[in-house]
């Protein structure tokens, strides 16, 4: 079998594949790809600074053409996002200081897997009870207005702006935010990010939009241009440790990169809502597979890793597959349109 | 956070990183061609039109 990076074909075309899943649910989900890398690079055996490190490159890398796309829509709020870089660097700091001293204590892979269980299921749970419940929450609607009403800020959001704790900082959509939250959230989304090697969008972009009132479209490209440096810092630092490994980085992007193009393009023809169901329960099914392979650490049963890795990658193509079933279908049904709706 | 740092693990890391970026931005571009040559021939494809 050819070999390339040090690894088999096999492997490569595996990773390529995985990365095709991921990036298509990135595209069009726009949250959530990045998410499921760390773990399943764990299930299969990888120590976990090397999955931390690896899915964190993956992700500055898949934010890093993101942000090139939100750059030409005019979608970037470089006056926040920098304010963003400042505090989620500190978190990075901290949460990697973190990750290497519960390593050395031989915990690390079990901290890392409770959170990611009760992470990934928290969230997954909320999206499928919001999917269910049907008021279009716990996701990024593909139709948001980058210039909201009062009405669209949330509650919450309204409650922290009230609090002028000095310096206060205008940002787009005229509103105006203590500069302390803003670092605030940097600083605990970074935290995960260098802890959990996850760029940090499932919660900031929400953090953003329901802590500080930041426009939906503004929220997401902000975030994805904070996370290109947050993540290029992150891998940065790991890599010096030698912990990102480019055999597994390299694959997984060119498979993300295509994959995105197609959610992408995927998400002017499918209804969001119709789906969400299946990415709730999908992110359910990366927690239950989180927890098999650790019960299968504990009690010593090999073939639970397998059964484990089968279940989070089973989950990521049955969701992918909805998408890309659900577009065709609605290519098929709709009459064409003068021009094409391929991006 | 970069205090007295080995300068190879340094060089080796900025490498690491380039070749991501690297990687990145010409999967940016050519999967960009690749979506305006083939794109509207796969959703015509797709539409049972070809």
């Amino acid at each position: 079998m050819i070999e390339l990076l040090g690894v088999s074909g096999t492997l490569l075309l595996l990773f390529a594949g995985f990365g095709v899943l991921i990036g298509l649910l990135f595209g069009f989900f726009g949250m959530g790809g990045s998410f499921l890398v760390t773990p399943a690079l764990m299930v299969m055996g990888y120590e976990t600074d090397v999955a931390v490190a690896s899915g964190l490159a993956f992700v500055f890398a898949t934010s890093v053409i993101a942000t090139l796309k939100h750059r030409d829509l005019g979608q970037i709020d470089y006056k926040l996002g920098v304010l963003m870089i400042a505090g989620t660097t500190a978190g990075i700091e901290v949460g990697k200081m973190g990750l290497h001293r519960l390593q050395a204590m031989g915990l690390a892979d079990t901290v890392v897997s409770v959170i990611y269980v009760a992470l990934l299921g928290g969230i997954g749970v909320f999206i499928t009870y919001t999917a269910v419940k049907g008021d279009g929450g716990g996701g990024i609607s593909h139709n948001a207005d980058a210039d909201p009403d009062a009405d669209d800020i949330p509650d919450i959001a309204k409650t922290i702006q009230s609090y002028s704790l000095p310096p206060m900082i205008t940002i787009r959509g005229g509103v105006s935010v203590s500069l302390w939250m803003i670092l605030l959230v940097a600083f605990a989304t970074g935290l995960l990010s260098g802890f959990l090697g996850v760029g940090g969008g499932f919660i900031r972009m929400p953090a953003l939009f329901y802590l500080i009132g930041v426009p939906v479209p503004i929220a997401v490209g902000t975030d994805l241009f904070e996370i290109v440096f947050s993540g290029g810092i992150g891998s940065f630092l790991y890599a010096m440790d030698g912990a990102v490994d480019l055999s597994i980085v390299v694959p997984l992007l060119a498979g993300s990169a295509g994959g995105a193009r197609l959610g992408a393009a995927a998400t002017s023809l499918v209804d969001e809502d119709e789906i969400k169901v299946y990415f709730g329960v999908m992110l359910l099914l990366g927690a239950v597979a989180v927890a098999i392979r650790k019960i299968g650490e504990f009690s010593d049963i090999p073939v639970l890793q397998t059964v484990s890795l089968v279940v989070i990658i089973g989950a990521a193509a049955l969701v992918a597959g909805a998408v890309v079933l659900s577009s065709v279908k609605a290519l098929r049904t709709e009459p064409a349109p003068a021009t094409s709706t391929a991006d | 956070m970069f205090g007295i740092e080995d300068p190879t693990a340094i060089v080796d890391a900025l490498q690491v990183i380039g070749i991501v970026l690297l990687e990145a931005i010409l999967l940016y571009v050519g999967y960009g061609l690749l979506e305006w040559v083939l794109g509207p021939t796969l959703v015509d494809a797709l539409r049972g039109e070809q």
